[in-house]
């Protein structure tokens, strides 16, 4: 279980660049929720996210995984426990290493390094079979660097990786955006599959109010530092984006702004 | 001119050393590490120092490389908990070992050895035990060919097993990409700063062995430019033998054997009527300068040709 309370994050206070991103957010996220966030550019859905895996100090409030206080938790520490995959494809995995390579390092994600072998023969039993649920051949390059891959397999790796050992958290950040369509809904199902699979509690924000609907048992819609709206089980698998875009405009009093958010 | 190559190998084999130093900084962390011109005379200073008082040799050269390693530490240390940009860190630090090696020298320029190194116990050695074979006694440079030449094998073989254990494969982590070495729970900043000591460690015993295989003293300034005869080692064996996809042992072979083309050149170089010995670092930076832009000129040639070939079909 995940629970945020009272969590605020001001940049550059003091400053003419002033900028309040989260303001008294508080959030519980039970165990096996897969709750989709969406939200206006600069809602503050990253630097929530950020906030959690301690890439961004937290200024006040608490975040608390399973009976851990991690408010005051470097990253590397929190990355024990919580997986990853960030909007760019490029900065989940190691270019210049294989991707057993890669895959032996998530292995590892939960260990502290040692000097014993960095890889061991009987773990790529265990990589060709994770990668061949991928259905994208990449269990017959284990020695491919994985600078020679494609976005959309880079991401599928990251996914693996962030999953290979079960995270208490797993947090997506618009991880199929900087996909094409065809390639951000395979790596959007497969999420979903793992996901499921191995009931991840999850957080996953989309700027697709249509996969927002779609995917998860829940569903949060951020603007200007806050949650303004939290819908669960039934009522969420009623939603419509219309639906969503009118509530967004009653409760915000502005009009939904997200760029690249797609209506259908 | 067969004298003059081998002397090049020799020396090569002993700048070697600095060259593997180098790229584990600078290829495998993605740093470019200047506190080696400080640590390279540091590496000298202090063995030649410690044997002349009488130290045997081999412990003298291990107390070098320590001493090197805790330089790397030093300059690491100000790079991740101060945030000091990697290369400022690195030039505080050499900065701060001139004076520190001038202190270790007792303020002189020059210290010559006097006592037996780590090369008259080998010959001795040697010709003590193989007396058949070294009836006319040893070669200088073949004596230097063949240490620095173990030493490289050695060092090889040891970082090659080290790159393959955990920590190993969370340094190449770490300079390939921080980012993702910290979404994977590794603590980049101890991988930056064990890099650092391992290189610096492997410069200050090159410089150790160079003070002792061929030069015979330690000199302060010594140091100078190290990082760029390091980089054009490094950049000629790339650019002769890598091919992307090559294996972690094959790259560092091929890095030694860039040092040893480099030196090579140069003391070839140095034969020719016209050429100074102080043109040396102008040679040395033309050298690098040319290696380094090979790409740009690759690409620009590759864009001509498919100009051309455009035109044609037009
Ligand atoms: N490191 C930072 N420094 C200053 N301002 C930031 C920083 N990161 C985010 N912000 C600001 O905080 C607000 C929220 O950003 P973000 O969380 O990225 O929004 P989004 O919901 O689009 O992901 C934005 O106004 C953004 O400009
Ligand atoms: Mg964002």
């Amino acid at each position: 279980m995940l629970k945020i309370t009272s969590l605020n994050k001001t940049f550059n206070p003091g400053t003419v660049n002033e900028k309040r991103a989260i303001c008294d957010v508080s959030l519980t996220v039970n165990d096996g929720d897969f709750i989709t966030i969406i939200g206006s550019n600069g809602a503050g859905k990253s630097t929530l996210l950020n906030m959690i895996a301690g890439n961004v100090s937290t200024d006040s409030g608490h975040i608390v995984l399973g009976d851990k206080d991690i408010t005051y938790f470097s990253d590397v520490k929190r990355a024990k426990f919580i997986g990853r995959v960030f909007q760019d494809p490029m900065m989940g995995t190691a270019p210049d290493m294989w991707i057993e390579e890669n895959l032996a390092l998530a292995f590892r994600r939960t260990k502290s390094h040692t000097l014993k072998w960095g890889i061991k023969a009987s773990e790529r039993e265990l990589y060709i079979k994770t990668l061949a649920q991928l259905g994208l051949g990449l269990e017959d390059r284990l020695r491919s660097k994985v600078g020679l891959l494609s976005g959309g397999q880079r991401q599928a790796v990251t996914l693996l990786m962030a999953t290979l050992q079960k995270p208490e958290l797993l947090l997506l950040d618009e991880h199929t955006a900087a996909l094409d369509p065809k390639t951000a809904s395979t790596v959007l199902e497969l999420s979903d599959k793992i996901i499921r699979e191995h009931s991840l509690t999850t957080l996953m924000v989309t700027h697709n109010m249509q996969n927002a609907i779609d995917y998860g048992n829940r569903l949060i819609m951020m603007h200007e530092g806050r949650i303004i709206l939290d819908v669960a089980g039934e009522k969420k698998k009623a939603l419509t984006v219309e639906a969503l875009l009118k509530q967004f405009e009653a409760l915000s009093g502005a009009e939904f702004s997200n760029d690249r958010a797609l209506l259908s | 001119m067969l004298t003059t190559i081998l002397s090049g190998v020799a020396q090569g084999l002993l700048w070697a050393i600095l060259t593997v130093g180098v790229y584990l900084t600078f290829r495998v962390l993605d740093i470019a590490d200047l506190t080696i011109e400080g640590t390279f005379p540091l590496g000298a200073a202090v063995s030649v120092m410690l044997i002349n008082s009488g130290m045997n040799p081999f412990l003298a050269t291990t107390i070098a490389v320590l001493i090197g390693m805790c330089a790397g530490v030093f300059t690491g240390f100000l790079h991740t908990v101060f945030k000091i940009p990697a290369i400022l860190s690195g030039i505080l630090t050499m900065i701060a070992l001139y004076s520190v090696n001038i202190r270790i020298m007792q303020d002189k320029g020059t210290v010559s050895i006097s006592g037996s190194t780590v090369k008259s116990m080998l010959s001795d050695f040697l010709t003590g035990n193989f007396s058949k074979l070294f009836e006319n006694g040893i070669k200088s440079n073949t004596l230097s060919m063949g240490t620095g030449l173990l030493t490289c094998v050695l060092i090889v073989s040891l970082l090659y097993l080290f790159f393959g254990t955990e920590i190993g494969g969370a340094i190449r982590a770490t300079g390939s990409n921080k980012n993702m070495a910290r979404a994977m729970g590794i603590n980049t900043n101890a991988m930056i700063v064990l890099g650092l000591a391992l290189s610096n460690g492997l410069i200050a015993l090159s410089g150790s062995m160079i003070a002792q295989f061929d030069y015979g003293s330690a000199l302060v300034n010594m140091g100078q430019g190290t990082i760029v005869i390091g980089l054009a080692s490094v950049i000629i064996g790339e650019v002769i033998f890598i091919h992307k996809d090559h294996s972690f042992a094959y790259k560092m072979g091929a890095v030694i054997v860039g040092a040893v083309i480099y030196r090579t050149i140069i003391a070839c170089a140095l034969k020719i009527d016209w050429l100074k010995a102080t043109d040396l670092k102008l040679i040395t930076a033309v050298i690098v300068a040319i290696a380094l832009a090979l790409p740009v000129f690759k690409e620009k040639a590759a864009a001509m040709k498919r100009k051309r070939s455009n035109r044609e079909v037009a």
